[in-house]
């Protein structure tokens, strides 16, 4: 009870203590103590969670069961590690000029805003609420896009919340459309948005309205996950953002966004007693990670490269949702937390490295290695983790998602591998050069952070060779309830 | 709910799909904006009857929310806004006004097949009505695609969301409080985010125009 309290007032009150901060010194680090006392928070619920089991507080308005638990710890923790890599990052963007006073203190409260609206919309039982915080999240992070204020930026920006803005709008439908189904069973109360009430009674819901309104969810979180065709804002905003906003948008925000969307499909699943919601996901998760694959390979950003890769693997998570049983959604939460920390892992390398290079243009960066090892190797080994390698857990998830494709749907199993393959050759061939190769990058005025980096790879590193008992316990309790 | 008020009921529905068209048609943005406001007075207009023919008490209130929201401080913003970027007497010469009325009727047609499964389940109220509101809000998607100034874009922007909320008054008697609020302060938000944004835009590129917004694509 007391956890959630602690863990929503931190972000919530940060936000604004960070703006009558201002512009000071201390900013980043008061930003990043706060970070952690979230993180904190969160790991006192996730004790709370391990030996009491799954929890609501203040009239069932929030609640943490098996599915959630892990991701708001691993919410917390990437939060807390951007906003470590932001530190070093943000102050070098000062000197270069990039950044300003007015521009940090607007960056510093946003964050700590944009991480309340990514707690609350995974701890919110409420799935009303958990559409005003995925809106809210939008919110939070437009301005952060356009920060820069250049052409691109703003271009970037109005894109976003433009195209965010009308998809989410659809997934209000949507949910306008469940509590129309749910308002039948559970009568006009303030209950009848409660996830663990519509779990009770999900087989009762009329199935022609929930069939509409699980489109009209996916078509509207979708846009915010990136699935193909909704994806247009994804590679802009993640490109010409500052790189700890692209870390936590890759690494936060579409995890969360695809949370929304397992939530409703488990509601849809009991309603309908038929396969067509998991299709849905199914085929739009195949789109995009064949779509994103050949994308990939025409790709001269290295960020923008990189936010093809997070759309191919959220395609291939909600390929693995879609699917179903409980290996396919053990591997699919397994990857979306893999993911989550290579990826934010990767961005931070790729930031230091150009700031480096002065240049986000692939063909300018070179020789990293010579000039800082460690920047060099924490590209090269998050991109060998991404793109699949063998130790690590994104392999392990691959080959899991892989596997089942063959066993059950095995039409779909050559266009994935055709994906991966590709998507690998484009990867790898872009990435071998930055790494390697002749240089004339220039160090940094101040030591990059590179702590984040190799502590995200090293945990994608364990989750390839071991997970730990209680994180595969959650897992497969997740995977049950998901069905 | 008595015949008398399901016909009031569908009356105001009809006025918010007649300004649905008449916004797509549209070119001057002062009037949009006046448009804008006479949708959200018909909103408030069938909030209430809904609310006083279902006797549901928090329907009072949102109807109330939507007047403040929606009919005084969203115009009063947008009317300030386009005064201090000079933009009010623009006029959108790109729009092709008999080509987007036939689109809008098709969109009309579509909304109420799409609807006609799901309305028969409606209970109480006029069965027209969440395919009228679907219908707004695809029609306001429609001009959000074919406008290319960031004002009358914000504008479908917000025509959308009443839609949105007309469907949740008309099809469940109104969102439970804790979300209509949650929902509110998002629209208001955005609108302030949208309103210092449309500066910054201003500021870099000397016009509103979005299509100085194109350069970022795909080689």
């Amino acid at each position: 009870m007391e956890a959630f309290f602690v863990l929503l007032a931190i972000p919530l009150l940060g936000g604004p203590f960070l703006w009558l901060l201002g512009d000071r010194r201390s900013a980043p680090e008061v930003n990043a103590a706060l970070s952690l006392a979230t993180f904190a928070a969160s790991a006192w619920l996730t004790a709370v969670v391990i030996s009491g089991g799954p929890i609501t507080a203040w009239n069932e308005q929030f609640f943490v069961d098996a599915l959630n638990v892990f991701l708001v710890a691993l919410t917390a923790f990437v939060g807390f590690t951007t906003s470590l890599f932001s530190r070093p990052y943000m102050r070098i963007e000062r000197e270069k000029g990039k950044m300003t006073g007015p521009r940090l203190r607007l960056y510093h409260s946003m964050y700590q805003a944009f991480m309340f609206t990514m707690l609350l919309a995974l701890t919110t039982n409420n799935m009303g609420i958990l559409w005003v915080a995925m809106e809210a999240a939008t919110l939070a992070t437009v301005l952060l896009v356009s920060v820069y204020r250049t052409a691109a930026s703003l271009e970037a920006a109005w894109k976003y919340f433009i195209l965010c803005g009308v998809g989410i709008a659809q997934a209000l439908f949507g949910t306008i459309l469940l509590y129309f189904a749910a308002e039948r069973v559970l009568g006009a109360e303030g209950n009848a948005l409660l996830w663990t009430h519509l779990n009770l009674v999900k087989a009762d819901l009329e199935p022609a309205i929930m069939s509409l309104a699980f489109v009209f969810l996916l078509v509207g979180y979708g846009t915010k996950i990136g699935l193909v065709p909704l994806h247009n804002w994804l590679p802009d905003a993640h490109a010409e953002g500052p790189t700890p906003i692209s870390a936590v948008l890759s690494g936060l925000l579409l995890n969360v966004a695809l949370y929304s969307v397992i939530r409703c499909k488990v509601l849809a699943d009991g309603a309908l007693e038929s396969r067509f919601a998991g299709n849905m996901m199914m085929g739009f998760g195949l789109l995009s990670v064949v779509v994103a694959a050949f994308f990939l390979s025409r790709q001269r950003d290295v960020k923008r490269m990189f936010a093809y890769s997070s759309i191919e693997h959220m395609g291939l998570v909600t390929f693995a949702f879609g699917m179903g049983g409980p290996i396919a959604n053990f591997a699919g939460l397994l990857h979306m937390t893999v993911h989550s920390l290579v990826k934010s892992a990767i961005f931070f390398a790729v930031g230091h490295a150009a700031q480096k290079a002065g240049t986000q243009l692939m063909e300018d960066i070179r020789g990293l290695i010579k000039v800082s090892p460690t920047v060099g190797w924490g590209l090269m080994i998050g991109t060998l983790a991404i793109l699949g390698m063998p130790p690590f857990g994104v392999f392990a998830s691959e080959f899991l998602i892989l596997t089942t494709a063959m066993r059950e749907h095995p039409w779909a199993t050559p266009f994935l591998l055709l994906a991966l393959g590709v998507a690998f050759a484009a990867v790898f061939s872009r990435v071998q050069p930055m790494v390697f190769g002749d240089t004339h990058i220039k160090p940094l005025p101040h030591q990059p952070a590179l702590v984040p980096v190799f502590v995200h790879l090293g945990l994608g590193l364990l989750l390839g060779l071991y997970i730990p008992p209680y994180l595969a316990a959650w897992y497969a309790e997740a995977a049950k309830l998901l069905g | 709910m008595s015949p008398l008020t399901g016909q009031i009921l569908n009356l105001f529905a009809s006025v918010l799909l007649l300004i649905a068209f008449a916004m797509l048609a549209q070119r001057r943005i002062v009037t949009l904006i006046n448009l804008f406001a006479i949708q959200g007075l018909a909103l408030v207009g069938s909030t209430v009857t809904v609310a006083w023919a279902t006797g549901q008490r928090h329907l009072y209130y949102s109807a109330g929310i939507t007047l403040v929201l929606k009919v005084v401080i969203l115009p009063f913003i947008l009317h300030r806004l386009i005064r201090r970027l000079n933009v009010k007497w623009d006029i959108e010469t790109l729009i092709n006004i008999p080509t987007m009325m036939l689109v809008g009727i098709v969109l009309v047609v579509f909304a109420f097949n799409l609807a006609l499964p799901i309305s028969q389940f409606s209970q109480s109220i006029a069965r027209g009505t969440l395919g009228i509101a679907l219908a707004c809000v695809l029609m306001s998607f429609l001009m959000m695609i074919t406008r290319s100034k960031a004002v009358p874009q914000v504008i479908g922007f917000l025509a959308m969301e009443n839609g949105l909320f007309f469907a949740a008054t008309s099809a469940t008697y109104g969102m439970p409080m804790v979300v209509e609020l949650g929902i509110a302060l998002d629209v208001l938000v955005g609108m302030i985010i949208l309103g210092v944004f449309m500066f910054q835009i201003r500021e870099q590129f000397d016009s509103l125009d979005i299509h100085h917004l194109e350069k970022l694509k795909e080689d």
